[in-house]
Parts: structure tokens; sequence; C-alpha cells
């Protein structure tokens, strides 16, 4: 029993069918990647997962609740954290300010009124994200406004703000897309530290085949909007469906 | 102090000096001079407008300046404010205690509701809907159209509200005072201190409005330092990550809007209960205009801004409203008088009457060339100033080396 | 069953003017992405250009007439208007009689020239700041041009007569098989509607089958897409500014001898063709117009006696009214597409 179960999912667009019949299931403490071509459904998935969409059909249970018909921050609050395509950042704060609304968020739930209290007062908050900042080598820029940094310290911030929050499922929406490759590696190291410092349950939507199989210990792969093979990556690569499914795009 | 951080308690008492010693720093001509009648703005009436607008504002920044949220119907809220502490003058006597309590109440009703359902909309949408509330406001104030429906008058419509010798005042004992008066403490009685040809006016309507702009000033500060206030500007930096980090927006943008609504139903009833009269003209959307006109002359999302914005402008209508062409004249009298008339000529359109030019003009030209408003431009003018001292202590240091 | 009817025609002329005002707030918003909060103020200065049309018609010039005197016994000095010195005594006042539709041809040419002027002085540099800046700016500038007019006009309302054939009504009751004067509709009104319908039309169809039209429908579409086309944007946003301008103005000036014109019609009719831009979904052409036409009939229903005796003034607020109730219900407005307006 996996701590994300994904059962029956059916998803039309008009008279595409987006996603098909699709069952997931994500093992406590591994890290799962969820590959696919173009087109094949990875990111109405992911939307489903999150809230963002509601399928026609099928379940979404996380930890034994039911996510679907949920706001992403009630989703949030039952432990899903989620990095985006590119990055998703308060731009106009700074660095330290970023990290701390999420530890608010953790703490206080989604909403309490602090309107007279100093944020300068809440000192375990303050440490926590200090701590996390130390953790991804942010800590001398704490004071930066966050909009100023590179691409990569981006990610790297938005990674720290979904894990200062302690989730117990991290989804990545294609964390490399659009990277130079010394970025790429980058971040695939950032990752493997978390997951190697933490323990925690990874979900990747990726594209990049180098990056799912440097992190990966369970691979889905999608085709069409429907489960191909779930497998290990050693399995997967030479597996002649997915080859199958990716001719004409890079070879695996 | 007082739970800020030295800087902005420096602030703080700042703006409690200005606001206690106005009455002097305003009125710094003689008053028989020609200069003094034309810029000295010491006056009760309109210090009473500097503090009472200022507090309006800083409100409305609380709203538009943390969460960009451009709400283009808050003088409703004023209005109401100001009709609720008539009604309370008219029921129970002319304390303006219970005036100003239930002024704050009723806008905060009136802004629960409005903001429930403008909320469910950002951006532009967000402007149009409190435009089109506040202008509904509006029409049913200026119709008396609740009085109407139930066969009385609420709002008396284009007369405006005051009140009259028939009215139930049924707290009014005998001997009080016929004027909005704290437990005694007429609004309207002054203390004028004579020196020279200067005189200065110390009124008690001023200094309540004073002071209650000082512990809305105050309270600001505390909001804007608060978690709910970094909050606020994580949703106008973005909803997206907001909702995904488990936070939900919606409360607290509504907590925003109610309290912002807040501050224009005080200000509302503070209007009031310095004149008690009030009429749907207040709620007009000029009116509204003019708030976010004050707010992004002063800049906003600062501190101070909004006050400084609420000041400029009201003293530029008073002086630019009293200035005649023959006031215009006597300045230009050393000029040969061909270009005295040229002067007076191009100038005219913009004084008295054209004091609404004037301020559709300042709105457009702080708009595109300040759009961080009077703020920003302090800011470059001391980061002006520093960049030349470090750049002479660097000179300084570095010369003997060499 | 007339009386319904004629409720209905009632709101028609009020309704044009709010769909013509909307369709070009929304063409602006659809293909430049401004909020133009300076629209009302362009059918403001439509409605002005039919007054100083009127204002050169009139034009006369003063000469002596020696085969009359006055009471004075001197030679009577007579104001003869130009166009009447020109064209003849009959002609001269068939053209001053007309003034109001033939301001159109001044209209024209002003709408387009202060539409350019807008666009190049002041809306180009705002495409890229936020839309609340947009609204601010907008807004001073319809302030600003409030005032001027008043500066010139005057803050009262202005009298515009119609031609003189068009005073009256028709009796539409006759026409349609009701009782004779049942349902009598003023003329002009009637005119009014054709003459938007007209306007209306020539819009749908100018984007329809020019490939200008093409360009402008694929902007407002996706505008990113169109950009990176290479086609010369800037040229054509200028010309669409222009165009929605014209047809403010337009609407601006025929709705003259409805309503006088004074300095603050702009704003008054700015707030409720927001208010049907955003019922009839931002962005959305059909939209508007439908919207438009919607909330002038409800209005006119709305100021029925018998509706009024239940509710009073109802008439006044029943737009706003039902704009928060669609909005609570289709957030996107009648007929708004997703996506768009919803950073």
């Amino acid at each position: 029993m996996g701590i994300l179960e994904v059962k029956g999912i059916n998803k039309r667009f008009g008279g595409l069918q987006a996603l098909g019949d699709v069952n997931l299931s994500v093992a406590e403490n591994t890290v799962h990647a969820i590959i696919g071509p173009n087109g094949a459904g990875k990111s109405t998935l992911l939307n489903v997962l999150v809230g963002k969409l509601i399928p026609d059909s099928g379940s979404v249970m996380f930890d034994g609740q039911s996510v679907l018909g949920r706001k992403p921050h009630e989703i949030n609050q039952m432990g899903i954290s989620r990095v985006f395509q590119t990055p998703e950042i308060f731009s106009d704060l700074s660095v330290f300010e970023n990290v701390m609304i999420p530890c608010f968020a953790k703490r206080d739930g989604a909403f309490r009124m602090h309107a007279i209290e100093s944020t300068h007062h809440e000192k375990d908050i303050a440490e926590q994200a200090m701590a996390i900042l130390e953790d991804v080598n942010m800590a001398d820029k704490r004071n930066m406004i966050a909009s100023a940094m590179s691409r990569g310290d981006k990610r790297r911030l938005e990674m720290a703000m979904c894990l200062v929050q302690d989730p117990r499922l991290l989804l990545l929406d294609e964390p490399t897309a659009g990277m130079a490759r010394a970025d790429t590696e980058n971040t695939i190291q950032l990752l493997k530290d978390i997951r190697a410092k933490r323990g925690i349950t990874m979900a990747i939507i990726e594209h990049d085949m180098n990056v799912v199989f440097s992190l990966a210990e369970r691979i889905t792969v999608l085709a069409q909007g429907t489960p191909l093979v779930e497998d290990t990556p050693e399995n997967i690569k030479g597996h002649p469906k997915v080859r199958e499914a990716y001719l004409g795009e890079a070879q695996v | 102090m007082l739970g800020l951080n030295s800087r902005d308690f420096r602030l703080f008492l700042i703006v409690c000096a200005l606001c206690l010693f106005a009455p002097i720093i305003l009125n710094p001509f003689p008053v028989a001079s020609s200069l003094g009648e034309s810029f000295n703005a010491g006056y009760p009436a309109l210090m009473q407008r500097f503090v009472i607008f200022g507090l309006l504002v800083i409100g409305f920044n609380i709203l538009f300046g943390l969460t960009g949220y451009l709400s283009f119907g808050h003088a409703a809220f004023l209005g109401v404010g100001s009709f609720a502490a008539v009604w309370m003058f008219k029921l129970l006597s002319y304390n303006v205690v219970p005036a100003i309590i239930l002024s704050v109440i009723v806008a905060g009703l009136f802004s629960v509701v409005i903001g429930y359902v403008a909320l469910r909309r950002s951006g532009i949408y967000f402007s149009i809907l409190t435009l089109a509330f506040a202008q509904m406001m509006y029409s049913i104030a200026f119709s008396d159209l609740v009085g109407k429906l139930f066969g009385t008058i609420v709002t008396n419509g284009e007369t405006g509200l005051q009140v009259y010798n028939d009215d139930p005042q049924i707290l009014l004992g005998q001997g009080d005072p016929t004027v909005p008066h704290l437990f005694g403490l007429e609004m309207n009685s002054a203390y004028t201190w004579k020196i020279g040809g200067w005189e200065f006016v110390f009124q008690n309507g001023y200094y309540l409005s004073a002071l209650f702009m000082v512990l809305g000033f105050y309270l600001s500060i505390r909001i804007f330092r608060s978690p709910f206030g970094m909050m606020l500007r994580a949703i106008k930096s973005n909803q997206t990550r907001m909702s995904y980090t488990g936070l939900d927006t919606k409360p607290y943008m509504l907590a925003a809007f109610v309290i912002s609504g807040m501050y224009a139903g005080l200000a509302g009833g503070l209007l009031a209960a310095m004149d008690p009269l009030t009429g749907a003209e207040r709620m007009f959307w000029t009116a509204s205009g003019e708030i976010v006109v004050m707010a992004i002359l002063g800049g906003v999302g600062t501190l101070v801004g909004p006050v400084l914005g609420a000041g400029v402008i009201k003293y530029l209508e008073n002086i630019v409203s009293k200035i005649n062409d023959s006031i215009l004249h006597n300045w230009f009298a050393f000029m040969p008088d061909w270009m005295d008339n040229l002067l007076v000529t191009i100038i005219h359109p913009f004084i008295g009457k054209g004091w609404h030019l004037t301020l559709g003009l300042l709105f457009m030209a702080v708009v595109i060339f300040l759009p961080g408003g009077l703020m920003q431009l302090g800011e470059k003018f001391t980061a002006l100033f520093r960049r030349k001292k470090t750049d002479d202590a660097k000179t300084g240091a570095t010369n003997p080396a060499e | 069953m007339d009386a319904f009817i004629l409720q209905i025609l009632n709101g028609l002329d009020k309704g044009s003017a709010y769909a013509l005002i909307a369709l070009g707030l929304t063409l602006i918003f659809g293909t430049l992405g401004v909020v133009n909060f300076a629209h009302g103020a362009l059918f403001m200065i439509g409605a002005f250009c039919a007054v100083t049309m009127q204002r050169i018609l009139n034009l006369s010039s003063t000469v002596i007439d020696e085969t009359q005197k006055d009471f004075l016994g001197n030679p009577l000095k007579v104001e003869v208007p130009y166009v009447e010195s020109w064209f003849g005594e009959a002609a001269g006042a068939a053209i001053q009689d007309w003034s109001v539709p033939l301001s159109i041809l001044l209209v024209i040419p002003v709408m387009l020239l202060v539409g350019w002027a807008m666009e190049r002085g002041l809306i180009k540099h705002f495409y890229k700041r936020p839309h609340a800046d947009q609204i601010l700016v907008t807004f001073g500038l319809a302030i600003v041009i409030g005032e001027i007019i008043k500066a010139f006009f005057g803050a009262n309302p202005i009298q515009t007569p119609m031609p003189s054939a068009f005073i009256g009504t028709v009796d539409l009751g006759a026409w349609m098989g009701f009782d004779p004067g049942s349902v009598a509709y003023p003329t002009w009104r009637l005119i009014y509607f054709f003459f938007s319908a007209i306007i209306i039309a020539a819009v749908f169809a100018f984007l329809q089958f020019t490939t200008f039209g093409m360009v402008v429908r694929a902007g407002m579409a996706d505008r990113e897409t169109v950009g990176m086309l290479g086609i010369d944007i800037d040229r054509r946003f200028t010309l669409m500014f222009g165009l929605a301008a014209a047809v403010a103005g337009l609407a601006g000036a025929m709705y003259t001898p409805i309503l006088s014109p004074h300095y603050n019609i702009g704003m008054d009719f700015l707030v409720l063709s927001f208010v049907v831009v955003v019922v009839g979904g931002m962005g959305s052409l059909p939209g508007a117009v439908l919207a438009g036409f919607l909330l002038g009939i409800l209005q006119s229903f709305a100021s029925m006696n018998e509706v009024k005796a239940l509710i009073p003034g109802i008439d006044q607020i029943i737009i706003y009214l039902v704009a928060i109730i669609i909005l609570l219900t289709r957030p996107r407005g009648l007929m708004g597409r997703k996506g768009v307006m919803e950073e």
C-alpha cells in the first residue's frame, strides 16, 4: 500500500482522452518517476494530483484520504508540496521571508491572523527558516530580494520552501526543464542530497532521461494517457514497449 | 519601543510630533501677510482634513499597498461611516463616542459583504466590481432608496443628512452641548494663541482626529511588520505559490479589505464628528479616485507615504482653490506687464475652480513619471546624497595611501 | 403585451449606447491589453463634436438690412448664418436643422485624431505597465478631458436638437398589429438604434472580412503569437485605438438629442459600460454587445411604474445588482473565455 494511490483515473477534454484508466502507487520513502513522450498526459496527471483538475472518474488517495475536490492549499496541508516547472517563488520578498512563509503555513494552518505581533519575534520560525537556508547553501543570500537571483538559485529556494514544511510527498514537475547542463547537474545533486538527508518521498514528472535515471527508484511510463509499464530503472531501460513509445523521440 | 523597531519608532515619534505641533508648523507666516493668506494651512478645518484623510489613506494603503488589490470604491465606506455617525447624533446625543464606534462597525459590516463578493475576482475585475458597488451605494444614498422602500428617511437623498431639533436624541440631557462633543469637550472649541502677527489655533476636534490618525498609523506599522502583513505582500507577489504553500488567500484578502474598510468608516465618522452633516456626494466615484491619487502620490506600500499624499493633496486643493487672478497679478507684479498677463492667462485655467484639472494632471504626472510617489523621490534624493558622501569618504580614505 | 414591447424598445437606445462603448472598450482591451478608463471621455468628446458642429453651422455675420427698421428707426441688423448666405436660405436652414447627423463628418476625423494622439502620446507607454497603472493614468486623463470640456462649454447640459423631421414618434403599435398608438416610439431613438446596429455590424464585418481584422482577432486570441509573426503590430494598435475612439465618438454624437451632453456624461456612461463589459465577459465582442442591450432593456423594465411601486429606485441600481448576480454565478461573464484577465 503506497502513500499515494491513484486508481482508475479517466479525464477527457472534449473528444480527447487525456488520461485513460491510470493506476499508480507511490510507495513511501521512494523516488518515483513518471515519464513519457510529449502529450502522454503527464501534466494532466500532475494537475489531478494537486487538485487543479477534477477527473471524470477514479480516485486519488493520499495516506488513506481522498485528494479529489480539495483546493491546492488543503492538499498542501495534507502533506503534499509541489515544485513547479518554472520556479514559483515570492519574487518581491526577501529570500528569508520566502522560507518563513511556508513555516507559518505549516505551524498555523491555512489562515491565522497575526496582525499585531512582529515577524521578528517569531524565534522558532526564524530558526527553522535559517536551518533550511543553510541546508541548501543560501544562508548568505537571505536578505536578497528573490527576483534578483539566478534561475538555479530560484529553483533551490523553491525546493527549500517545500522542504521546510517537511512534506510527506514532494511533487516535482520537470524540475530541470529549460535548464543549462550545469544547472541540471546541480539540481540532480541537490535532489540526491535531499533524498539522502531527509528521506522524503518524491514523485517526479520528467522528460529528461538523464535526470530520471540518476534519481528514480521506480519508474512509470505513460503513453497516450495510460501507464505502459511500471518497473525499476534497470528494467525500464531495455523495455521494448518503452522504446516503442519513445520511437521518433530521442533514444532512451 | 511599543513593539516597534528603532527605525519605525523614530518614524512614529516624528509623525506624533508633527501632529502635535501642526497648528504651529502649518502657520509659518503672519496672519495678515499676503503669504499667510495664501499659504498658511494651520486652521482647524483644514488640519482636520489632513489627519482624517491621512487616516483614510493609511487604511487604503493596507489593502492596495500590501496586496496590490486596487479598490476603486473606498469612498463608499467613508460615506457609510459618516451616515452611521450622524444617525447616532440624531438618535442618542451629540457625544462622538457612540457615533465613532458605530461608524467603524457599520463600515466593517459593509466591507465584509462587499469584500466577500468583490474578492471572488482579482485584478481589473476587482477594481470594476468595487467601483460598481460604490456607485450603487451612491445611487441608493443619493435618492434615499432605502428610506423610500420603508417610507422613512435614511440618507435624506439630495438634501443630505443632518440633526434636527425634533430628533429623538434620547441621551441628550439638560445643558448638554448641542454640537458634537467628547463627554462635554466640544469639538469646535479652540484655544487661540496670539504672538506678534501670528495666530495659532489649537482645536479639540483637530486633536481628537489627530489622535485617531496616530493610533491608526501605529496599528498600520504593526500590521506591516507582522506575519499577517507578510502574507499580504506574499499575495501580491505570487498567489499560486501562496496556495501551494498551504495558505488560503481568501480570508487573508477579506481581512485586509475589512480592516481598510473600517479605517475608512472611522474617517467618515470623524468627518461627521467635526461637522455633523453628510451627503451622498461623499461616496461619489471622484471621491474614491481622490483616495487613490493620495495613496499614489505619497507612495503606495510605504508607511508614511499615505499621510504625506493626503496632506499634499488637501493642501494643494486648499491653496489652488483660493488663488485667483488678482493674487497672481500681485505675485507677478515685478514682471513686465505683458509677461504678467501672459502668465496669469496661462495659469488661470488651473486655479480656483480649475482645481480638478490640476488634480487630473497631477494624477497623470505621478503615474507616468513617479510610480513610487513622493517617497520614491525622497529615496532617490537621499541615495544621491549618500553616494556623494560615501564617494567623498572613499577618496578621502584612499588618497593618503597612494 | 404591447407594454412589454414598448419597454424592450425603450431599452434599445440606452442599450445601443452601452453596447457601442463596451464594444470599443473590449476592442482596446482585447488587442492592446489596456484598460481604458478614459473611454467614456471619448464618448463625451463625440457628443461635444455635435455641439461644436451645431455652433459652427450657426456662425453668422451681421448684415444691415436697409429695407427694415428697428424700433429706434435705425436700419435693422440681421444675423445671417454663413451657411445661409452660402447655400441660400432654404438649404442653409436645412443644413442647420441637420446639424447632429452632419456632425458625423466632424466626429470621424476628430476622433481618429484624438485616438491617434492618445495612443501614441500616452497609452503606448503603458502596455507593459501593470493594469492598476493603466487604470490610474487613463482615469487621470478622463478627469483632465472632462475639465477641459467644462472650461470651454461650461458645466450645464447643452441642448442639441435633432432634425425636425425626426421629432415625434413612430406608431410601431399599429405597424405590429396592436392598437394604434399603443406603442408610440420616439423616432430619433429608433434612428439611434438602427445607426448603432449599422456600426456594430460594420465593426464585426471589418473584423471578419479584412486581413487587418483577421490579425486583430488573432491578436485578441493570443497576443504573443501574433507578435512573434513579425506583423507590424504597432501601427495596427494605433489604428485599432482610433477605430474604437471613433465608435465611441459616433455613439456620443448621435446620443446628444436624447441626453443633453455635459462634462460628466463620460464618466456616467463609463462606469455602466465597464459593468457591461464585465457582464458580457472581458474580451468578448459579442458578449459586450449582448450585455449592452440586455442591461439597457433590463433598466428600462425596472423604470416601469409598476416595478418602481414595488421596489422604489430599482431602476438606478438594477444594472449593478444584475452584474453582481452574474459574477457570482458565472464568474467569467456571459460569454467570457477562460484565461482572460485571470492573473
